[in-house]
């Protein structure tokens, strides 16, 4: 391994009498003042809306736009009529490194399926948001895709989500907006893939 | 009669320096935001107003003022009470000594825009200063603590070395101007050197203004110089303080950063004074006359002694948010080595100067 050395550098004459160096900093951070100062006073008159004076996302009423793999709350897919697209298979409880997921199977009277969850809970605040469920489950049956990232409760049993519940939840509408505009069924190109694979 | 005068003039100050100070502590979280691309602080509100965040001081005051008032029990209870109020007071009241405003005639008296026009102003203030390291030191003392020890110590070691510059520094402007009174100070300042430019403090004694704004940056403790607080490791003397006994040791850095801004501006940047500006009117070098009403011409003036004021307030804010915090040997150097040595050529340079022009 090569080991790097870092050059000091002594100092210049001009540089050791602060004075210069301390103008060029002040002049650095007065431009910075005075041309967010001027964009802000702009966008209370309703001008230069394009231009940000800040970077600052204010948070609980603006949200950080959603990345393609981005992992937020769960939900579980539905087939056409509204049935659990899961089959039960016990995959995602498996891997579940966190051991959150619980599923009950139940016998389908499509002989095609076999199998669906007569139970399926996801224990919230054991979840450790690794996405494994996601990555594991073989006919895309559940999702991390409904944008939402902030879950509290004041109570520890609010926390687990049942079928009924999983299966209500929607996309964020950022994911479909994107899945409609990059044509991919699920968020990862690896999920996307796999999913191609099994219909 | 004369008392009233006093009582209303005595009652602006402090109002002024108050809403000042008040105000500060709403730019300094702004002024830094603005200037980091943030928005700062804009979630205080009442009744769905929020005013840019201007509502921000009123919460502190409220939130400082409920929290429980806590002593150390193995400290001092008197002094640990006391040293807020001295550190506040000392900040406060070197004010009294600037002059905000040329004298006016009104009802067959003149009266001076200024609380105490004692004819030694200047060292007036260095008294104020000095004594402001009590409240300092006492704070630190009777906490009981070692890390409030040690700002304190840290503290005193920083007020004296840069009192000496600072009070070196004006020894040039003493020479110039010939007095110790801030009012004819301010007047002075109102000549033309060269018949052209204003013969301001700044004009005459460049070095003696980077000298002295210096070491009046260091008095206040505030980054880069905030060795006695040092929050990013020792919290320093204010450590065990809560509630409103910090808070008034929070505005009395805001205050000590009014005046001292009063201070420069009375000093160095010709007071109330706006250049080519008489009781008669604008008369400029050129010969071009412009006639303005005296009452005007106070307003004038007074507005301009304010807004230098807010200029050097904010100037000081950029170098806060701006420069990193010194070591304290760093400190010492520059104290010691740097400016003392510099202030002393100061006065060597002016006095040859004066007696080479005489």
């Amino acid at each position: 391994m090569k080991i790097g050395k870092a050059e000091k550098k002594p100092l210049r004459l001009v540089e050791k009498f602060y004075l210069i160096e301390i103008l060029k900093g002040l002049t650095i951070t007065a431009w910075h003042f005075f041309r967010n100062l001027f964009i802000h006073t702009a966008h209370l008159f309703g001008l230069m809306k394009k231009k940000k004076g800040a970077v600052t996302i204010q948070y609980p009423e603006e949200h950080r736009p959603i990345s393609i793999g981005h992992r937020s709350r769960h939900r579980l897919v539905r087939r056409e009529d509204g049935s659990p697209k899961c089959v039960a298979c016990m995959l995602c409880p498996t891997i579940c490194p966190a051991q959150c997921i619980h599923v009950r199977a139940g016998e389908n009277q499509d002989p095609a399926i076999e199998k669906y969850p007569v139970e399926f809970d996801i224990v919230l605040d054991r979840c450790v948001m690794c996405g494994f469920c996601v990555e594991a489950c073989p006919v895309d049956a559940i999702r991390m895709d409904t944008g939402i990232v902030e879950m509290s409760e004041y109570d520890r049993k609010d926390f687990v989500m049942n079928r009924d519940f999983l299966l209500s939840q929607e996309a964020a509408p950022e994911v479909i907006d994107k899945e409609s505009r990059h044509g991919l069924p699920y968020k990862t190109v690896e999920g996307a893939r796999r999913l191609g694979e099994t219909p | 009669m004369d008392i009233l005068i006093i009582l209303i003039k005595i009652f602006l100050m402090i109002g002024f320096l108050m809403t000042m100070g008040v105000l500060l502590t709403w730019v300094e979280r702004k002024q830094s935001a603005v200037m980091q691309d943030r928005i700062g602080a804009n979630r205080a509100d009442i009744f769905g107003f929020r005013i840019l965040g201007l509502f921000h001081p009123l919460a502190d005051a409220l939130k400082l003022l409920t929290k429980e008032d806590f002593i150390p029990p193995e400290g001092s209870r008197f002094i640990h009470t006391l040293a807020p109020f001295i550190a506040f007071t000392t900040a406060l009241v070197g004010f009294a000594v600037i002059p905000f405003g040329p004298p006016i005639h009104m009802m067959n008296r003149e009266i001076s825009l200024q609380v105490a026009d004692i004819h030694i102003g200047l060292l007036f203030i260095f008294v104020a200063a000095g004594l402001s390291i009590y409240g300092v030191i006492l704070a630190g003392w009777s906490s009981a603590n070692r890390f409030g020890i040690l700002g304190a110590i840290r503290g005193a070691a920083q007020t004296i070395s840069y009192e000496i510059s600072m009070g070196l520094s004006v020894i040039g402007l003493l020479m110039v101007y010939g007095s110790l009174r801030l009012s004819e100070i301010s007047v002075a300042q109102g000549d033309l050197l060269w018949g052209v430019f204003p013969r301001w403090g700044v004009m005459v004694q460049p070095l003696g203004f980077l000298i002295f704004f210096t070491a009046a940056v260091a008095e206040t403790k505030r980054i880069p110089f905030d060795m006695p607080e040092g929050e990013s490791e020792i919290i320093g003397f204010f450590v065990e303080y809560s509630g409103m006994k910090f808070g008034l040791l929070w505005i009395g850095e805001f205050v000590e950063i009014v005046v001292v801004s009063g201070l420069i501006t009375a000093l160095f940047f010709g007071g109330w004074q706006i250049p080519y500006l008489y009781p008669e009117g604008f008369v400029f070098p050129w010969g071009a006359k412009a006639a303005v009403h005296p009452a005007l011409v106070v307003f004038l003036q007074v507005s301009s002694f304010i807004f230098k004021v807010a200029f050097f307030c904010w100037l000081q804010m950029l170098i806060r948010w701006t420069l990193p915090r010194f070591r304290f040997d760093q400190l010492m150097r520059l104290g010691w080595k740097g400016l003392l040595p510099l202030s002393l050529l100061n006065i060597a340079v002016t006095g040859l100067v004066i007696l080479l022009l005489s």
